[in-house]
């Protein structure tokens, strides 16, 4: 089979039905084999994780480098060390504009990419994939050369430009996504059920998008929130969580940004894995139901 | 494209596409903004490398010009690091598909009668993306230095010189920008194994061929589009990363590359010219690996 | 029930001069249409001939590129759907996933800002035997009970024309026939206009009242059903409704009420008034189930049409009926089904027989069949037999 074949063969593959059958397939040294690997490498994945958590509990003094001992200080006087709570405050507000924006404009595109028969086509979709694709120092450095030519000051401003720019590709990719499995005929029934192009839109496929609306602007949020290369080239004074982290690599980085870091990823793996686990739930219940 | 593997939802039939006015209102804010603030700054980036250095002004004054020899100054100041960064991209690269075929072969081909167990690796794949990515890399570097139990242990077990360093080597840098984007790698290869369907490996095994001949027969070319997608998702960022290579974090003074001198250009030396003209070489490349990946497979399924 | 503003009744539809072009290809060349009020009208067709894309024209979902649609003698099309007093049951059913069956059912009435939405959503469940389960989500229904649901949905806005997209496509059998008996009686209890659209022939049969067989977007042949099966106008009809044997000749004799056709030396009667064209080479046929198989030569007579003697090559026994493939020389593979009357096989594979059949049955086609090419066509009847064969040997190899 040539790779082209291949490939092909692959576009032209759709997702069987093999949940229903209980196969295991054999293929490897063992059925042991790929499930100790999975684990090894999850642990591995893991480790800088458990890392950072455990070093939130350290009581350091200065830089949070070698263990001294276990203290739950850190966790509860977090805005003791200097700046950290300015910069996470910076940072959900950067990312709570930057997602409101970013959601929006691309919840219109990725509609509009779906539904609608429209010129330039490619270059759009190649207008909108650039971004994904370009590396963040070009990204960075650009933004910033532009701002330097129009003389326009860098600060919390222009970090907000900043990442409502590069996170508009990915909600339109995820909304995108969901407007395509909303069957087209829900919204044609609403038409043909005297619903104005108004009434279809906010009582039909709105609420059928939402899931998809909401996962785009987590996203949006997480990766607005720990982008580091492109604020760096575009805040200026302003400073953000990353920025903070980054420029007290060299001086000792204090708990407490450990501290924010792990709850975030408490309260952001909670989410998630809530999210995944109702879903599925509530896909058994219905499929039992019926 | 890649992309697919942050929505999961199958697609329906669509009927055929209105045209209408409506269309243009949809596209006309966000389109309007991605070109104002990306299209427009990477002409900013072009006319910037081109710039000389003002007659009269003080470092960081420009005036515009047609500079050309920008382009080769910096080439020859820093193909060393150019060099590098490409280097370390493609090991990064290449040891991440090693590491996450595996894994993705996994979650999206044996775990496929376990959908909540698929669900649940997935989510531990991705967690890295929730602790913020400089203490990931910070992590490591305490965990590779010397001072670490984890190195005195490699000593004492004499698989480490007792006065080898890991920090500030190349295989640090490395194995950090390997890690930081092995989920990269892993969502579009779990997107395309998810999809395999296993009658082919059944078909494989019907027609005599043995596991291994299957898997490199069939599985791996009906992956092929996952693969490429990773490989491109992690090899773009990779090469133009610099928090890995920075001296701060996991780097040393001979591990610098292109994004590190792009930074230092841009924001210390105010060199804007040549920080601009590596950053457009820099773009030309991935450019050029984005259009022979168009020529393939098309725009449509970009997004 | 006031319908707010619309029908009590059915209306007339019209289709005059309808074009639709699509980027790429025309879906429908043209057609011109009339459908009676409080009909039940099937369009039938292959898939890709333009069924479908004449019901979206009518509902408003698309735009016609040419031509004019009035419903009830108004011309509406310009008009948007929620402005046409038109509802569809869709092929998917469509129904809201995230609204409950009542919410589904009473959606279109609070569009239009009817008294009383709720109250007539629920009468109209009530016609569909499922009220009960007016709290419910649609996915938590059966198929058959989505199907009903879907139906009522459209009924309760009293639409002026109801159009029906193959909504009987994803429900097995025995459900199939109930809701072929159900739609009909709900049709004419409550004088709708229904206009339905499907490919399985046996379903427009059943159901309507006129029946039009589209193809390639036109219309070949429109009339009621068993004129359509009778006396098909063309190859297309001939071999898509139920099955046909079908022969090419030269016209030899005109007689004062027939003409007489030299198929390969055999002369077939074909009555003037069963027969579109009446010189020059002409296509005939005769339906399987009305031939007869004797074993020796049956006695030639002024209105009985001879072919043989040939060679049985396949035998099929299917329950309801045997189907023989006769092998006559030069003339070709002949279908013939003859009906389970207990006494097993007439004859066996290989036998010497003779076909016969009475002339009124015959009839001639307007336009010819295509003919031998290498790979025969998919719509020749020996083929159609042979593939009909195989299927059901494979559905029972796969039991």
């Amino acid at each position: 089979m040539t790779l082209q074949e291949g490939a092909a063969l692959a576009e032209a593959v759709t997702a069987p039905d093999t949940t229903k059958r209980r196969r295991h397939w054999n293929f490897g040294l063992g059925r042991w084999l790929l499930p100790l690997y999975t684990t090894l490498a999850l642990l591995f994945l893991l480790i800088p994780i458990a890392y950072t958590f455990v070093f939130s509990f350290n009581d350091s003094v200065k830089s949070n480098i070698s263990w001294r001992g276990f203290t739950l200080d850190n966790w509860t006087g977090v805005c003791n060390a200097q700046d950290v709570c300015e910069a996470f405050g910076n940072s959900i507000l950067i990312a709570f504009v930057a997602t409101v924006v970013a959601t929006t404009l691309g919840t219109m595109i990725a509609i509009a990419l779906v539904r609608y028969r429209f010129r330039f086509r490619s270059s759009i979709s190649l207008l909108l994939f650039l971004p994904m694709a370009t590396p963040e120092v070009v990204l960075g450095a650009g933004l910033a050369a532009q701002f330097l030519g129009a003389g326009i000051q860098k600060g919390l401003g222009t970090i907000i430009i900043a990442h409502t720019m590069f996170c508009i590709s990915f909600v339109v990719v995820t909304v995108k996504a969901r407007v395509s499995s909303i069957d087209p005929a829900l919204e044609e029934a609403g038409r043909d059920l005297y619903g104005s192009p108004a009434q279809v839109f906010w009582r039909i496929t709105f609420p059928l998008l939402l899931p998809g609306i909401v996962a785009a602007a987590l996203l949006s949020f997480a990766l607005s929130f720990d982008d580091f290369i492109i604020t760096n080239f575009n805040s200026g004074a302003a400073t953000t969580f990353p920025k903070f982290i980054y420029v007290a690599a060299s001086r000792g980085i204090p708990a407490e940004a450990n501290v924010i870091a792990s709850a975030v990823f408490i309260l952001a793996i909670t989410l998630v894995i809530t999210t995944q686990v109702s879903s599925t739930l509530r896909a058994r219940r219905l499929a039992a139901k019926s | 494209m890649a992309f697919s593997a942050f929505a999961t939802a199958t697609a329906k039939e669509q009927v055929p596409r209105r045209a209408s006015k409506v269309a243009l209102l949809l596209l006309l804010p966000g389109i309007a903004y991605l070109m104002l603030f990306f299209l427009v700054p990477l002409f900013s980036l072009v006319i910037t490398s081109l710039q000389a250095p003002a007659e009269f002004g003080d470092i960081g004054e420009y005036d515009n010009a047609f500079r050309w020899e920008n382009y080769t100054t910096v080439i020859a100041q820093y193909s060393a690091q150019i060099m590098r960064s490409f280097v370390y991209a493609v090991l990064a690269t290449i040891f991440a598909l090693l590491f996450s075929y595996p894994l993705a072969y996994f979650i999206g081909v044996r775990a496929r009668p376990y959908p909540l167990l698929q669900k649940l690796i997935l989510v531990m794949v991705i967690a890295p993306f929730f602790i913020s990515f400089l203490l990931r890399t910070l992590a490591w570097k305490q965990i590779l230095s010397d001072e670490s139990p984890v190195v005195a242990g490699l000593k004492a077990l004499s698989l480490l010189a007792p006065d080898a360093y890991l920090t500030g080597t190349p295989f640090a840098v490395v194995f950090g920008l390997t890690y930081n984007f092995i989920p990269f790698m892993t969502l579009p290869l779990y997107a395309s194994l998810e999809r395999l369907d296993t009658r082919y490996l059944e078909a494989g095994s019907d027609l005599y061929s043995t596991p291994f001949t299957t898997f490199r027969t069939v599985t791996i070319p009906l992956s092929m589009p996952g693969i490429v997608s990773g490989v491109l998702l992690t090899f773009i960022p990779a090469a133009g990363d610099y928090v890995n290579a920075s001296r701060e974090f996991l780097g040393g003074t001979g591990t610098t590359m292109i994004g590190n001198v792009i930074e230092s250009n841009f924001l210390i030396q105010l060199n804007y010219p040549a920080a601009a003209s590596l950053s457009i070489i820099l773009m030309a490349v991935i450019l050029v690996l984005v259009t022979a990946y168009v020529r393939r497979s098309g725009t449509e399924d970009l997004l | 029930m006031a319908a707010g503003g619309f029908a009590e009744a059915g209306a007339d539809l019209e289709l005059v001069g309808i074009q639709k072009r699509f980027p790429g290809f025309t879906a429908i060349e043209e057609l011109n249409l009339t459908i009676p009020a409080g009909s039940f009208f099937a369009l039938l067709g292959p898939s890709g001939c333009g069924k479908t894309t004449t019901l979206r024209l009518v509902a408003g979902l698309e735009e016609v590129t040419e031509g004019r649609i009035l419903i009830g003698g108004k011309d509406v099309t310009s008009t948007k759907p929620y402005q046409r007093p038109v509802n569809t049951v869709f092929q998917s059913y469509a129904l809201f996933p995230h609204m409950s069956i009542i919410d589904n059912v009473a959606f279109g009435l609070r569009r239009r800002k009817i008294d009383d939405a709720t109250g007539k959503a629920h009468e109209a469940l009530r016609l569909v035997e499922l009220d009960h389960l007016a709290a419910r989500k649609p996915s938590q229904l059966s198929g058959g009970q989505q199907q009903r649901v879907a139906l009522a949905r459209a009924i309760v806005n009293r639409p002026a024309l109801l159009l029906l997209d193959e909504p009987l496509g994803a429900l097995d059998l025995k459900l199939r026939r109930q809701m072929q008996l159900e739609l009909k009686s709900v049709q004419e209890e409550v004088g709708l206009t229904f206009l339905h659209v499907t490919h399985d022939q046996e379903e427009a049969m059943t159901m309507a009242d006129t029946v039009a067989v589209m193809n390639k977007g036109r219309i070949e042949q429109l009339g009621a059903p068993a004129v359509l099966y009778e006396l098909p106008r063309t190859v297309f009809v001939a071999n898509f409704l139920g099955q046909s044997n079908l022969f090419s000749g030269q016209v030899v004799a005109e007689n004062p009420d027939s003409i007489s056709v030299d198929i390969e030396g055999n002369r077939i009667v074909v009555p003037k008034a069963r027969a579109h064209r009446t010189s020059g080479r002409v296509t005939v046929g005769v339906r399987p189930e009305k031939l007869i198989l004797s074993r020796e030569a049956p006695a030639a007579g002024a209105d009985t049409n001879i072919f043989g003697p040939g060679r049985v090559i396949d035998v099929s026994f299917s329950g309801v009926s045997t189907q023989y493939l006769i092998q006559i020389p030069l003339v070709g593979t002949i279908v013939l089904f003859a009906q389970n009357m207990g006494t097993g096989p007439l004859v066996g594979d290989g036998a010497e027989v003779w076909v016969s059949w009475h002339v009124e049955h015959g009839f001639g086609l307007e336009d010819e069949a295509e003919t031998g090419s290498r790979f025969p066509a998919d719509t020749d009847t020996a083929t159609l037999a042979l593939q009909k064969r195989h299927a059901l040997m494979s559905e029972l190899g796969e039991e």
